[in-house]
């Protein structure tokens, strides 16, 4: 009967090629996971935060492209919408193609993965920012208008900074939603964490230990933004108004 | 650039495979997944505190982690738990294919027990009362009144749920598994026909997911007029 014999000392065994040891590899995937996570978060809160702002306003053709937005991104598979960034939509882009071309792989696939990722949770923090301000009294926008605020001073003055403050839980668990999504990325050739972790395990048939550590990485990264996020919900409470304090 | 929505006319067969795969794979991992996802939100709920400690780190465990990498774990493991399940010579290989099926019956375990969980807490803690007083036991008063009670509180949200798991099996491409999407880019890779391949993909879930979730939200309003 074969068993599988653990060997942790794995990490620090040099690469076929040499000169580095696979922890290094799986650091580099560490920071293309994390670089991937934050440049699509930017590009999420951004365009989340302008969708979920507009499904609010009176405008119905406004609130019609914010819903259009959503949907379209909440009803394909993330996986599908990659592939799309990656094969599909450079190839109706000319110039971008080719870019492509002439470009390092690793760039292409960086920026297909954070437009992909950004975009793709852009749909959903539109959906918590609009719940957000759509769950304030409706007197905060009455009382607004009727101290002679415009529209956009009511959202920038009022409306937003309250909402903002309200979603930040469930923005919370988007963050660690994007961080693990970041994973999907290795269908692209991205070589980030999970892909790392696979390569080890091909690389040394030491599966067990390369996935036990990417395991615990990706725990301490979900736990670090949660601590992070509890921090600034902490912050920027309003006294009186939403319960004060981190940790739910 | 020249576009040949022909190339799908025939690998139709061979994509409708796939995506039959992807059906059944969404059925049965649902099914399981509640199964399973409701005795582990009756083991978190449980008094007995090494239980729901259990419990509560398995479903903390499964949501810290992409699915991707669960996924991986469980190609990796399956062979080697089997072996020692069988006490075969060999890790036991069962295929992609049914290994993404008992991923995700445990994967998705873990959301529908958080789903199952709210549901049973949103239950009136009188009912568990009146339940007992009337002397059924624990196994009584769950499957007669408080079980029943907490699914029809949550169809809408343990669908909404399983519309995510239906587009969450895509991703056992990692594993080279053919369901729709796996499918799918095994023709595109063979014909070079990448774009016409991967956009019919996205149509096809679009508008099923698009109509599935239609269809929850009327039942929502419908169960919310109800109650």
């Amino acid at each position: 009967m074969t068993t599988y014999l653990l060997n942790w000392g794995v990490f620090f065994e040099e690469l076929p090629g040499g000169g580095e040891e696979y922890w290094q590899l799986i650091l580099y995937g560490v920071g293309w996971t994390l670089a991937v996570s934050a440049c699509a978060w930017v590009i999420a809160l951004i365009v989340g935060s302008i969708i979920g702002t507009i499904r609010t306003t009176t405008n119905p053709w406004l609130v019609r492209f914010g819903n259009g937005w959503v949907e379209l991104f909440r009803n394909v598979p993330l996986l599908v919408q990659m592939f799309l960034w990656y094969f599909v939509i450079p190839e109706f882009i000319p110039p971008l193609k080719g870019w492509i071309v002439r470009a390092e792989p690793v760039h292409a696939q960086f920026l297909s993965a954070v437009l992909c990722l950004g975009l793709f949770t852009s749909a959903r923090i539109a959906e918590q920012v609009r719940a957000g301000i759509q769950s304030l009294p409706r007197g905060q926008r009455a009382a607004g208008m009727a101290l002679g605020l415009t529209q956009p001073q009511v959202y920038r003055y009022v409306l937003l900074p309250m909402g903002f403050r309200i979603i930040i839980p469930p923005l919370t668990s988007e963050t660690m939603n994007l961080i693990k999504n970041s994973s999907v990325a290795l269908t692209i050739g991205l070589a980030e964490l999970t892909f790392r972790a696979r390569e080890l395990g091909e690389y040394t048939f030491n599966f067990f230990e390369a996935f036990t550590a990417a395991t615990l990485i990706y725990i301490v990264i979900a736990m670090t933004a949660n601590r992070v996020m509890a921090r600034i919900e902490k912050n920027v409470a309003v006294p009186g108004y939403i319960a004060g304090g981190g940790g739910k | 650039m020249h576009l040949d929505f022909g190339i799908i006319a025939g690998a139709l067969p061979f994509l409708w495979k796939g995506f039959q795969y992807t059906v059944q794979l969404t059925a049965i991992s649902a099914i399981g997944g509640l199964f399973f996802g409701t005795l582990l939100a009756l083991a978190r709920l449980s008094s007995n505190k090494w239980l729901s400690m259990a419990a509560a780190g398995y479903v903390n465990l499964m949501r810290s982690i992409p699915l991707v990498l669960v996924i991986f774990w469980f190609f990796f493991l399956m062979p080697v738990i089997l072996q020692s399940l069988t006490g075969a010579e060999r890790p036991v290989q069962i295929g992609a294919e049914r290994t993404a099926i008992i991923t995700f019956i445990m994967f998705e375990a873990a959301y529908f027990c958080e789903i199952m969980r709210a549901g049973i807490q949103s239950i009136p803690r009188g009912q568990v009362n009146s339940a007992y007083a009337l002397g059924l036991t624990y196994g009584q008063a769950m499957r007669l009144v408080i079980l029943p009670q907490a699914f029809r509180n949550m169809i809408p949200v343990l669908l909404t749920q399983t519309i995510i798991l239906f587009q969450d099996t895509s991703l056992v491409y990692v594993i080279s598994a053919t369901d729709f999407v796996g499918a799918a880019s095994k023709i595109a890779q063979r014909d070079g026909r990448l774009v016409e391949m991967y956009l019919f993909v996205a149509v096809v879930y679009f508008v099923i997911c698009y109509t599935l979730s239609y269809l929850v939200k009327r039942l929502q309003k419908k169960i919310a007029v109800i109650r």
